[in-house]
């Protein structure tokens, strides 16, 4: 007969033991000090303002300023408020991160691809420049550019003269600048029927090739198109576009577009800084493509360009992305060390002059943080989506 | 009946073996590939020797003042003046240590490079005890030696410390410091307890999306604020204090891989053998993950290296602060050139040695490990 065994009560466990119970006493523990820390630090920062006698609270804002910002992209002057020197700093950030994004892909993915390059002098090359800028600090590039190459160019009297439009002094880069007449609307608009119609060709290209297998060229009629159309309406419509050419009046130029040398040597630096940075990127990107992918397509048929489009670039891309968006991450927060040689941006302007005019440090430096770093979640969040809607499919 | 024998294989075509077919299958492979190899040749040889005319040839190596670097007539000079380097040298490299006590910036640098020779080593005995020492007792030694004010040496303000000494010493800090912190918060990251996963998430994604220059802004304008009155911080501490917090962040992220790259079946071994969460972790996973981490390690303190000129900003005086001050100064005009470019050799230096370093450390682990 099998013995009957009792149920054994269960071990009553140790309430220190208890993992449940220990895991809610750290946290709250946790909690307990996260708190008294702000407390703490809210608490000696309240006294201590008192004490200076700085008002706390975003009521400074609305006061007058009262001093010039070089370069501004929304109208400004020193009777503008503080709260607007936030904005005009904030829009030079935003140029400088977009014209740096835009040269630094650009230049990154011709040197990532050359480093690829079978041309043993281009790979070198490519790889030398890689090597160099990267390990080269940041702030002593923007300092070369700035105080060693832009600092020790001729004076305004001997500027270097590119065909009578653009010309380079130690003042900035000055450039013609496009004046649109009555007219041009008629121009954009070409340029809009141009693209719907590359965009429907592309359409009946996919599809013709999904139903039939045939295929007809679509780059080279697309580029003409984008190109001829518009300039066939401009033409038409009797050039309606002038270019304001900066001329020589006295000691200095007027008229055109200038470039501020602070922003020319920012925007140098970021650019070949990050470029080598994109450069690695690029070239881990396509070396990660297994060469099967391509003897694969060439067992099929396929052409260069349509080994490229179809198979490696879209395989490539997946494995850039993610690591590119985050050097242009870095591109933006970098462009911050431009308080360094005074391009007036969003640290400059507003966490460097505003800050020392009124001493609100805590405010000040809290909304400039707050920027970067809705930018930064703002975009792993994008990231994350990306990820999760290309990730490899494994079946 | 005849015995047969092969012809003798015939040579290789000339054109595609040795130098000759080298140079056919990598330079002039097809008639753009030439082109563009005569061009770069021609851009790479002019760069070359505009280079070496003008830092060689007619540079300028001995001497003690400016004069040393003769003008001709326009003001220009006729090649680098290196004099300015050579006679700032001790500057650029010690700051503004009392020249009588430098021995002592010396040990320190004898000690670390040391330390640092023996950990990349591969067959150093007592690798172990000695990485230990290098993060353990180092510091203190390096601090006592540097700040004196203990053991009979004199006290050094840490405002003159400067140049490339204090370049290192913000550098090996904020990784040193940054080490431990980092590890508790890649474990936060990782715990099962929400709070506490919440809290290490916030701070590691708060320090990473803010620049470290507007952190280094905030540790010298908010910090005072934040002390309680009467407390005065050196202005060093407040700009490590800012380097440590943004850089254990990074640090974290780093472990965090290291810890994800160790299998499952570790953790659930651990805990068949009964270990406790602590002691799973110390004698299991992070000896394991700390060997993969460290070229993640060795990277990121590659980019806190670049990143300590930054403290230029907030007025401290390290090898490129010390070096752009001399620049500025007027009995030494025009050598801003030459200056930048032996700030720009330092770094460069240290840099790619340790990326090599890190890079090699990768392909050992990578077929190591699996």
């Amino acid at each position: 007969m099998p013995q009957q065994t009792t149920p054994q009560s269960p071990v009553k466990t140790k309430i220190w033991n208890d993992p449940k119970a220990r895991s809610i006493f750290f946290q709250g523990v946790a909690i307990a000090a996260v708190f008294a820390f702000f407390y703490f630090i809210l608490n000696n920062a309240l006294t201590n303002m008192e004490n200076r006698g700085i008002t706390t609270g975003f009521a400074f804002l609305n006061n007058q300023a009262g001093f010039g910002i070089i370069q501004s992209l929304i109208e400004y002057d020193e009777t503008y408020t503080y709260g607007r020197t936030f904005f005009v700093g904030l829009f030079n950030t935003v140029l400088v991160a977009v014209l740096g994004i835009f040269l630094a892909t650009l230049l990154g993915f011709i040197v990532g691809i050359a480093r690829l390059s079978k041309n043993w002098l281009v790979a070198r090359l490519a790889s030398a420049f890689v090597e160099l800028f990267r390990n080269i600090p940041l702030l002593l590039q923007i300092f070369f550019w700035y105080f060693a190459v832009l600092r020790a160019l001729p004076g305004p009297r001997d500027s270097l003269n590119f065909a009578d439009a653009f010309f380079l002094n130690v003042r900035g880069l000055y450039l013609p600048s496009p004046q649109i007449e009555a007219g041009f609307g008629a121009v954009w608009l070409a340029l809009l029927v141009a693209v719907g119609i590359i965009l429907a060709l592309s359409i009946y290209q996919r599809r013709l090739q999904r139903d039939t297998g045939k295929t007809f060229p679509l780059l080279l009629p697309s580029i003409a198109l984008l190109l001829l159309l518009p300039l066939l309406v401009f033409v038409l419509a009797g050039s309606p576009l002038n270019w304001d050419l900066p001329e020589l009046r006295g000691f200095n130029f007027q008229g055109g577009l200038t470039v501020i040398p602070e922003l020319m040597a920012l925007l140098v630096a970021l650019t070949f800084y990050t470029a080598s940075f994109i450069a690695e990127v690029v070239r881990s990107g396509i070396e990660a493509i297994p060469k099967g992918q391509t003897e694969a397509a060439n067992a099929l048929g396929l052409s260069n360009g349509q080994r490229l489009r179809l198979i490696i670039v879209p395989q490539a891309m997946r494995v850039i992305i993610p690591p590119l968006t985050n050097q242009y991450l870095n591109l933006t927060k970098n462009s911050s060390l431009a308080t360094a040689i005074g391009y007036p941006d969003l640290v400059s302007v507003f966490a460097g002059t505003t800050l020392n005019q009124t001493g609100q440090a805590v405010e000040i430096i809290f909304m400039t943080m707050a920027v970067y770093l809705t930018l930064s979640i703002a975009t792993s969040a994008v990231m994350n989506w990306f990820n999760k809607r290309y990730a490899l499919v494994e079946r | 009946m005849p015995k047969f024998t092969p012809l003798p294989d015939l040579p290789a075509p000339p054109n595609t073996v040795g130098i000759r077919g080298w140079l056919r299958s990598n330079l002039f492979n097809s008639p753009l590939n030439s082109i563009v190899t005569i061009v770069a040749a021609y851009i790479v040889v002019q760069g070359l020797w505009w280079f070496i005319d003008w830092g060689v040839i007619n540079a300028n190596l001995i001497g003690e003042t400016r004069a040393d670097c003769p003008v001709d007539a326009n003001g220009e000079k006729s090649g680098a003046c290196w004099v300015f380097v050579y006679t700032r040298l001790e500057q650029f490299i010690y700051g503004f240590y009392p020249p009588d006590q430098i021995w002592r910036i010396n040990i320190v640098f004898i000690i670390f490079a040391l330390c640092i020779g023996a950990l990349v080593f591969e067959k150093t005995p007592w690798k172990n005890w000695i990485a230990g020492f290098t993060l353990l007792v180092f510091p203190f030694i390096a601090f006592y030696l540097l700040n004196g004010d203990a053991f009979g040496l004199t006290k050094v303000d840490t405002h003159k410390w400067g140049g490339f000494t204090l370049t290192l010493v913000l550098a090996v800090t904020g990784i040193v410091a940054s080490l431990p912190i980092g590890i508790l918060l890649a474990l936060g990251r990782r715990s099962e307890m929400p709070i506490i996963r919440s809290i290490c998430i916030v701070y590691i994604e708060f320090w990473r999306g803010v620049p470290l220059i507007t952190v280094l802004f905030m540790a010298s304008v908010m910090l005072p604020l934040f002390m309680s009155a009467g407390v005065e911080t050196d202005k060093l501490v407040r700009a490590l204090i800012g380097i440590i917090m943004f850089q254990s962040a990074y640090m974290a992220e780093v472990v965090r891989g290291g810890l994800q790259a160790i299998p499952k079946g570790q953790y659930e071994a651990a805990q068949a053998l009964g270990l406790s969460y602590w002691k799973t972790m110390t004698f299991i996973i992070l000896p394991q993950a700390l060997k993969l981490m460290i070229p993640g390690i060795v990277n990121t303190f590659i980019s806190l290296f670049k990143d300590t000129s930054l403290v230029l900003i907030i007025g401290l005086f390290d090898l490129l602060a010390i070096v752009q001050s001399a620049i500025v100064d007027p009995e030494w005009p025009q050598v801003s050139v030459e200056g930048y470019l032996f700030v720009a050799l330092m770094f460069w230096v240290f840099c790619f040695g340790m990326s090599r370093y890190s890079q090699s450390l990768e392909r050992k682990l990578s077929t190591g490990h699996h």
